[in-house]
This record gives C-alpha cells, structure tokens and sequence, in this order.
C-alpha cells in the first residue's frame, strides 16, 4: 500500500502499515477504534445494500428519459391536434389521427412497401447466411480469413452502401443496365418500377448484413455436438443429408432469434429507401413506390411537422412490430417444445 | 472428425467474398477516374489515376474534415459512456444479489425490442426545447446507454468472473467499488472492447438520428448525403460521390483490418450466449 492516507471508509486500507494499531492498544467498548470499526461495518453494510442498485441506475435514468418517455410521449402526441406554425398543443382529437394515417393510401403503399423489401432482403439473406455458414463450419484453411472476408460488408455504412448500389443500379448508365444490354435485354427502371426498386434496396440490405448473420449461425453451428455428425455418417448420411437432418434442427433457436432481430431491423429500413431517391423531395420515390412506414414517420413528423399523424404511425408500426415479435416468440415456444418431446 | 473441405467449398465461399468485395472495388474504380470517364461506355474496369482529383472536389464541396471530427467525437463518447455503464450494471446483474434484480433485468431485456427509432418526433421535440438541436450532444444522447450493451456485459460476466474471486475481495475489506475495480474490470476487458467496438461502429454508421437532430452541423452520414444531393439530376457525377464514400469508408475499414477478429469473436460470441 502506497498511500497511507487513503479514504476512510475504505476498509482495505486497514492492512496497510501506517494504519495498523499499536500492539499494547487494547481496545474497550467505547474507545474510539472501536466506535469508527462500527461506522465502518455500517458503512459497509449500505455499500453492499446500495452499490447494485446505484450500478443499474445509470441504465434506467438514461432509458427512461430518451427511450421510455418519447415512447409514451408518442403516444400522447398521437391524441392531439397539433399547431404546426407555432409548435403549440391543439385540441384533444382522441383517435382521429390513427384514423387518418390508417386510411391514408400513402401510408398503407408504405406499409406494403416495408414489408416487401422486408420480405425480399430477409429470406434470400437468411438461407443464404445459413448456407455460407455451412461452408464455413468446416476444417477450412484460413479460417480468421474467411471469417472477416465474409464480414468485410458490415463495415460500410448503409449511406456509403446506397451510394454505391445506387451507381449500379443507375437507370440509364448503370453499370447493371449496361450489362443486361449487353446480353441483349431491355435496360430496368430500377427507380421507377416498384418491385424493382424493392429489389435494388433489398440487395443493398442483403450485400450488407449476410456475412454478420453467417457468423451468427456459424456459432450456433460449431456448439453442435460433433458426435451427431459421426453418428449419422455411421448411419449413412452424406453431407447434405446430415446438414438438413442435424445442423438445421440444432440452430433452430438461433434461427428464430436471427429472424427476430431481422425483423425489428427490417421493418424499420429507412436509410436506403432515402437515399436511394434521386427525387428532391426523397420521399421514396416520385410516386412513393418505395417510401417505407419509417420514412413517412420522418416526412410526416420531422419535415411536415404533422406531429399527430406521425406519431400514430409510429405507434401503429410499433404494434406490429411488437406483434409479429410475439408471434415469432410463439412459434419458438412451440418449434422447441415438440422437438423436445 | 470431418474431412478437409474440397475444392468446391473454397470455390463456393470464394465466390461469396468476391460478391462481398466487388461493390467496393466498383465504387473505388470509378471513385479514381475522372466525371466524364465515369459514365463512359463501357465502364472502366480498372481503377485510375484520379482518386486525390476528386478527394480534393470533395473537400470543397463538404466539410469533409469537421465533419469526420464530430463523427470521431460522438463515436467515441458513445463508445465509452456505453461500456462505463453497461459494464456496471452488466456486474450487477450477473455477480451481486439485489431485491428486484431478475425484474430489472426482465425489463432490460424486454427494451431491447423496442425501437427508439420510431420515437424519432418527441426526441426531436425533446432536444428542441432544451435547445441541444443541432449541438453533438444531441446526436450522442440516445445511445449513451443500451439495453444490448447491459445484457452482452451481463452474459459476458456471469462465467468471466468466479464468484469466490469477489467474495475473497470482500473478506480482504474492498468496498463494492474496489471490487467492482480489481476484480471485474479486469475480467471484463476482452467483452469491453467489443462492446465498444460495435457501439463506436453502430454510432459512426447511424444516419437517420443525426438527420432529425442536426442543421448545419454534420457528421460523416451527412455529409455524404449531401454529397449526393449535390451531384443529384440528370447526371449524377458518381466520381465525386464515390470517392466521398470511399473516403468515409477509409477509417472503419482500417479499424476492421486492425480489430475485424475481435470483432468476428464478437458477433459470435453475442450470438452464443444470447
């Protein structure tokens, strides 16, 4: 101990040699070592009491002031009319603004929107993060190698990605459109035609996030218990059989907590439909042909100020999020539980 | 055992990486040719001699640096303030007994669901009348903390840390904050810099938030995005474009080559755990 002076209170430092008491000092009742060893265990006894719940509350106050309380605020500000020139309160207009954004086309074509390039970005992108893990999941040479190859994506922000997509799959000189006519086919209005632009932005979610969620099933991959492997190759089965008869129901857990996640994340796309809009107003396409829910949440809240409106949409696309989140939790329940039984 | 992999797994899987590299190679081959060569028919395929040309156009047309100094700044305080208080509560959780803990940790859990994307119009509200708009605290806030961080460093010390080492610490007289200090931080520090790793990554790559809590202030995403509005129209100048995400892309792709196998042991490990 180098400090003789350390806090009181702090217990170790009754071990360092400047603090240790004289020999002959046979402490009483009452003398004052005695009493500040009192203070000391008292002392200690709130440290222990006290110090979890004074680590935890960091977590919570923070949450609680940019997670918890816009969340019910939302929810407040959906029930109002809202002023937009001079940013004060309205009239309470109850469910009027769920009503509005609930029959708004544009919103419904949002929601349609998100769900497709949902759909289109996370399948393809899960079977194929499951079949690269497999690849991966072998006695590969190089193996740190493979691993960040297949991650390098991930590092390159979802704006830089739109940029460079957004060259290849240019309309009219896109590197793309030149190839298909090179084969001879008819150039895609990749930011015209709906589907299309679904699936250009799609692409972008999938070339970014495959690797990261091979990774994750590679994990799951490897804590199966290689024993099942020698057992069904005693039995006969050649790679592909073993990989659908015992790697795939092994990782199930993993796998419905990748599509969970992928789901939260996906519903929520926002930065590539943005960007991808080489329109002024970039509300996802000139006809709104590939704006997604979270998009009109911003066009809506943030540059209409209509804070009503876009705050019911915020809420409604929450409960679906939230909804299909239980669901997913449901299907798990009942996947793990009959195949335990 | 199983075998050595054939030749068609090499095959297969580099394939998939070329997939992977090509649409950066694309954007760093027309990032370093001129405008005019950029829309050319048939593209080049090679990279030129033009990368500092249109590095130099993209400095003038942005504030390329100020704006890689707020992405640093706001990263890297995100980046600490998410390990500093996730690796606390993460060691309360996992290693001290406390009424109401497994509640708490419940509701951690449970708010890793929701997404604070869509409160983005009451944050704004917030932030507008405390007057924090267009300051770097604003775009820092939200992610001071997070539910994954507090979960990963909970999971990460429940086996890192052998209960026996903090009750030995206790009997030795170390108040909670020492222990927490000598005993846990240690253990802590490979999940530590991982966890700063993806929140460092997860700030400098965000887009959305910055866009509702800046004006004229920009980070990296930003001025990429008005990057592209600048060349926006008929004739899109992807050289100018490109080479700006190139130039954006430059420091966390050093940052992958220095820490990409921490960052592989990560994703891995947060999946095995959870």
């Amino acid at each position: 101990m180098t400090n003789p002076t350390a806090p009181a209170g702090d217990v170790a430092t009754a071990t360092s040699p400047a603090d240790r008491p004289p020999e002959q000092d046979s402490a009483g009742e009452g003398s004052p070592r005695n009493r500040r060893l009192v203070r000391r265990q008292r002392r200690s006894r709130w440290d222990v009491k006290l110090s979890p719940y004074l680590y935890v509350s960091p977590f919570f106050v923070l949450f609680a002031i940019v997670g918890l309380y816009p969340l019910l605020y939302t929810g407040y500000l959906s029930l109002f009319d809202w002023n937009r020139a001079y940013y004060v309160r309205g009239d309470f207009v109850g469910l009027d603004n769920y009503s509005f954004v609930l029959t708004d086309p544009v919103f419904r074509k949002s929601l349609v929107n998100t769900f497709s390039i949902f759909l289109m970005s996370s399948v393809p992108q899960v079977v194929l993060a499951v079949a690269v893990a497999a690849l991966l999941d072998t006695r590969l040479r190089g193996r740190t190698f493979w691993r960040m190859s297949v991650l390098l994506p991930f590092v390159v922000a979802p704006t830089a990605a739109v940029l460079i997509f957004g060259s290849l799959f240019a309309d009219r000189y896109g590197m793309i459109n030149q190839l298909l006519g090179e084969i001879g086919l008819e150039p895609i209005r990749w930011h015209v035609d709906r589907w299309w632009s679904h699936f250009a932005i799609a692409g972008m979610v999938n070339w970014r996030w495959t690797g990261y969620n091979a990774l994750i099933f590679l994990a799951a991959m490897q804590a199966v218990p290689r024993d099942l492997y020698e057992a069904a190759s005693l039995d006969g089965a050649g790679r592909i059989r073993q990989f659908f008869a015992v790697t795939l129901p092994m990782i199930r857990p993993t796998m419905i907590f990748v599509i969970i996640t992928s789901t939260i994340g996906g519903l929520q796309i926002f930065t590539e439909p943005r960007l991808f809009d080489d329109t002024p107003n970039r509300e996802g396409g000139p006809d709104h042909q590939y704006m997604t829910s979270t998009l009109y949440i911003y066009v809506k809240g943030i540059e209409d100020q209509f804070y009503g409106r876009a705050s019911a949409a915020a809420w409604i696309l929450f409960l679906i999020i939230v909804g299909i989140a239980l669901l997913n939790f449901g299907v798990t329940r009942f996947l793990t539980r009959r195949s335990v039984s | 055992m199983r075998n050595r992999p054939g030749f068609v797994v090499y095959g297969l899987l580099g394939a998939f990486v070329l997939g992977s590299a090509l649409p950066l190679y694309w954007s760093f081959v027309i990032g370093s040719h001129t405008k005019g060569d950029a829309n050319d028919f048939p593209p080049p395929l090679l990279p030129g001699g033009h990368f500092l040309e249109n590095a130099r156009r993209v400095l003038d047309t942005v504030d390329f640096w100020q704006a890689m100094l707020n992405s640093l700044l706001v990263s890297t305080a995100c980046g600490v303030a998410v390990v500093f208080f996730s690796t606390l509560a993460g060691y309360a959780f996992a290693k001290l007994s406390f009424r109401g803990s497994n509640a708490l940790m419940g509701f951690v859990v449970m708010t890793m669901a929701v997404p604070t994307q869509l409160a983005i119009v009451p944050l704004f509200i917030l932030m507008r009348d405390y007057r924090l708009l267009d300051t770097l605290a604003a775009v820092a806030l939200p992610t001071l903390v997070t539910a994954f961080g507090v979960f990963f460093m909970r999971q990460y010390l429940v086996d890192a840390v052998p209960t026996e080492l903090i009750e030995a610490a206790r009997m030795d007289g170390c108040t909670m904050l020492r222990t927490f200090w000598t005993v846990a931080v240690p253990a802590a520090r490979p999940a530590m810099a991982i966890l700063f790793l993806f929140t460092f990554m997860q700030v400098w790559t965000d887009y959305m938030w910055p866009l509702v809590a800046l004006q004229k202030t920009e980070t990296l995403q930003i001025a990429l995005d008005r990057l592209a509005l600048t060349g926006q129209g008929q004739t899109t100048d992807y050289a100018l474009v490109l080479a700006g995400a190139g130039m954006a892309t430059l420091p966390l792709l050093l940052l992958f080559v220095l820490a990409g196998r921490q960052l592989v042991t990560g994703i891995m490990q947060g999946a095995v755990k959870g």
